[in-house]
């Protein structure tokens, strides 16, 4: 049982405010053998730059260090890949910080970017995440990401992380999916939406046009989930600056299109092997009571330990902290849109009930009602809280290192009125050797004014729930 | 192939523990350069520390062992750890190591499962590989346990399992460790694997 001290569950505060101040991402990719990881790290910081209208060497004019989120070392085989960045960013001497906290690697790497502004250590950081995942052979790769499971209880188990991630799936398809043929159907809805909203994106790599019917087809990787459940392997780098207020009302001056936006990280943590999950009482977020889940093992059997198998207690915990900081209540009324951690179409689902957007057990609700899209199939109205539409790591890309701040940048292009002119660019598509399909759709959430983006690590050992907010629409006036 | 000892508290490695092999230019369809490949072969030296019990005893003797705490300060006491963990989580006290072969005989139950056909490089397990996560119901046990299944029959959600040792060829890590549906006969056991001892 784990038991939580009153100081442990204290609300993070901000020393001071922080806001995002620009965004910029590369084109992702399966592979670039002809481009070295520090180039796109390059393209990302330019199109950051493009953003506020500044060159890059004004641009590098307001950083004062970097934070660097890189996952695996031995994809690149480089260690200290992080100087190697700061280095060809031409950001020496400054100081510079690695962060690695494996696919939650960039949502951590902007928490450390927050906790260098609030704290005063810095008015203005880059947060760069990258990952080059297309130096080693696939298998190769599987084994080297099984090499953040335990390696003496865990990776030798076929060293693939399959292994260690799918028996959750599998527990939550029995226990809460109830090994229901509409729920398997509900997931594969899933991997119809990331995909197809990868088409409207020229920066994703996993843009297909797909029905439910091929991805309930597609090969078996471990059952249920099948290939299309799963997300990519990518290389890519992504990018953000974050500063105090001062500098944000510095830059909008030049920038008046840009709009600071407000940005909190909240973050948890639990086991690294799903094993040592001990049983535990649901920690509630404002919008949940113990009372409505005293039934949840008689409606759902097999769900008699929390979070067991079935939840995430690190992306629970992220939302606690986050919801605590920013005044959310209920973010399905709160928020406007969320980009989540879709490594696979049951995590996606797993992931609603975590951070409250569904209770424990209903997480399927949130695509069957059609809340979860751009335009909710069933009424042709707009979705009531659009999530991925990027396409997520099932459509868009997972380069581990840049995920959290691909999330993250995606969530604040709708907030600053963007994501059409990102997204719809003919140039932008031309750029990166891809057409633009003659169906494309603007995925603009009008009016957006509030978002989040959750960034996960393998089998949930570590989440961060991001929410960026425009800080003319704030729900909790006082302090940070 | 290298070996390795500790003597006078150092690893004393013998033997060839890498081999040199020169990398190869990539080129693409063009004729340009694009990069190079790296080969290299190592081996790591790997302390189980505290943890060592555990795998000699899963490996030479057909025998499970797991932690207690006794720590009558810690909230947790009486607490049981498989995997077998060095330290108590709640109080960092070190705990008690116990021989649990026999309650686990009786009560190991699958709690989740994957039957996979895919695996990373270095793998050695045979496919499809039947991956099985073991509760112990109705035990001071806190936790779970990772493994994989071997013997006849497929694995199902509480389906109760016995766990079955490689000591026969041991590798000297998890795989040396095993669970077989209950009901299994030695004779069905993969060569090298044994029932407790």
């Amino acid at each position: 049982m784990i038991r939580f001290s009153d100081r442990q569950l204290r609300i993070p505060k901000q020393s001071r405010p922080v806001y995002l101040v620009t965004a910029g991402m590369s084109q992702f990719g399966r592979a670039f053998p002809a481009r070295k990881t520090e180039e796109l790290c390059i393209d990302a910081f330019v199109m950051a730059a493009e953003m506020l209208g500044m060159s890059p060497a004004e641009l590098k004019t307001y950083i004062q260090m970097g934070l660097y989120g890189h996952f695996a070392d031995h994809f690149g085989d480089q260690l200290l890949g992080e100087a190697v960045i700061h280095d060809r960013l031409g950001l020496d001497p400054l100081p510079g910080l690695g962060v690695k906290t494996g696919g939650a690697t960039g949502g951590y790497t902007t928490l450390a970017a927050t906790m260098a502004i609030a704290s005063g250590q810095a008015d203005c950081v880059l947060a760069m995440g990258w990952e080059r995942m297309d130096e080693v052979p696939t298998d190769e790769g599987n084994f080297l990401i099984s090499c953040a499971a335990d390696k003496d209880w865990e990776t030798f188990l076929g060293q693939i992380y399959t292994g260690y991630y799918a028996p959750m799936a599998q527990r939550y398809w029995q226990v809460f999916g109830k090994r229901e043929p509409s729920f398997r159907e509900t997931l594969a809805r899933i991997a119809v939406k990331h995909r197809g909203y990868a088409r409207f994106n020229p920066f994703a790599h996993g843009a297909m046009k797909i029905t439910i019917d091929d991805v309930l087809k597609s090969p078996v990787v471990a059952d249920p989930l099948r290939a299309l459940d799963a997300c990519l392997m990518s290389v890519g780098a992504a990018c953000c600056v974050i500063c105090d207020e001062a500098t944000a009302n510095e830059i909008h001056k030049r920038a008046p299109h840009m709009k600071p936006l407000r940005i909190w990280v909240g973050a948890g943590t639990h086991t690294l092997r799903p094993a040592d999950r001990r049983d535990m009482d649901i920690p509630l977020l404002p919008n949940e009571t113990a009372e409505q889940y005293k039934d949840l093992e008689q409606r759902f059997p097999g769900a008699d330990r929390y979070p067991g198998f079935t939840g995430f207690l690190a992306a629970r915990m992220a939302a606690f902290y986050a919801y605590g900081m920013t005044g959310i209540k209920d973010p399905t009324v709160d928020l406007d849109l969320v980009e989540l951690h879709d490594a696979f179409t049951i995590s996606d689902v797993q992931t609603y009930e975590d951070v409250g957007i569904r209770p424990y057990g209903e997480g399927r609700t949130y695509v069957e009602s059609g809340d979860c899209y751009h335009t909710n199939p069933h009424t042709g109205l707009p979705g009531k809280l659009p999530s991925n539409l990027s396409g997520g790591l099932i459509g868009c890309m997972h380069a581990v290192g840049a995920t959290g701040i691909m999330q993250i940048d995606e969530v604040a292009m709708h907030l600053w009125n963007r994501h059409a002119e990102v997204h719809g660019a003919p140039a932008r598509w031309k750029a990166f050797g891809k057409e633009k399909p003659a169906d494309w759709t603007d995925l603009q959430v009008k009016g957006a004014k509030r978002g989040m983006a959750v960034s996960h690590a393998g089998v949930g050992s570590h989440v961060t729930a991001t929410i960026l907010m425009d800080p003319d629409a704030l729900l909790k006036k006082e302090g940070c | 192939m290298g070996t390795v000892t500790v003597e006078k508290g150092r690893y004393v490695p013998k033997g060839a523990f890498h081999q040199i092999e020169a990398g190869t230019p990539i080129h693409d369809e063009s004729g340009t350069l694009c990069g190079v490949t790296k080969p290299r072969n190592m081996t790591y030296m790997h302390s189980y520390g505290g943890e060592a019990p555990f795998f000699q005893a899963v490996s030479e003797k057909a025998r499970l062992l797991a932690t207690r705490c006794d720590n009558p300060a810690c909230a947790g006491k009486g607490t049981m750890y498989l995997p077998f963990r060095v330290y108590c989580p709640d109080c960092l006290a070190k705990m008690t190591v116990v021989d649990v072969t026999d309650v686990v005989n009786k009560v190991a139950t699958i709690y989740t499962y994957i039957v996979t056909e895919r695996s990373g490089a270095f793998n050695t397990l045979e496919k499809p590989i039947r991956f099985v996560d073991v509760a112990f119901p109705g035990t001071a046990f806190g936790t779970l346990l990772k493994g994989y299944m071997v013997g006849p029959g497929q694995p199902a959600i509480g389906k109760r399992v016995v766990p079955v040792f490689r000591t026969g060829a041991p590798a000297y890590n998890i795989q040396d460790l095993a669970w077989a549906l209950e009901g299994t006969t030695a004779d069905q056991l993969p060569k090298g694997f044994t029932f407790s001892r």
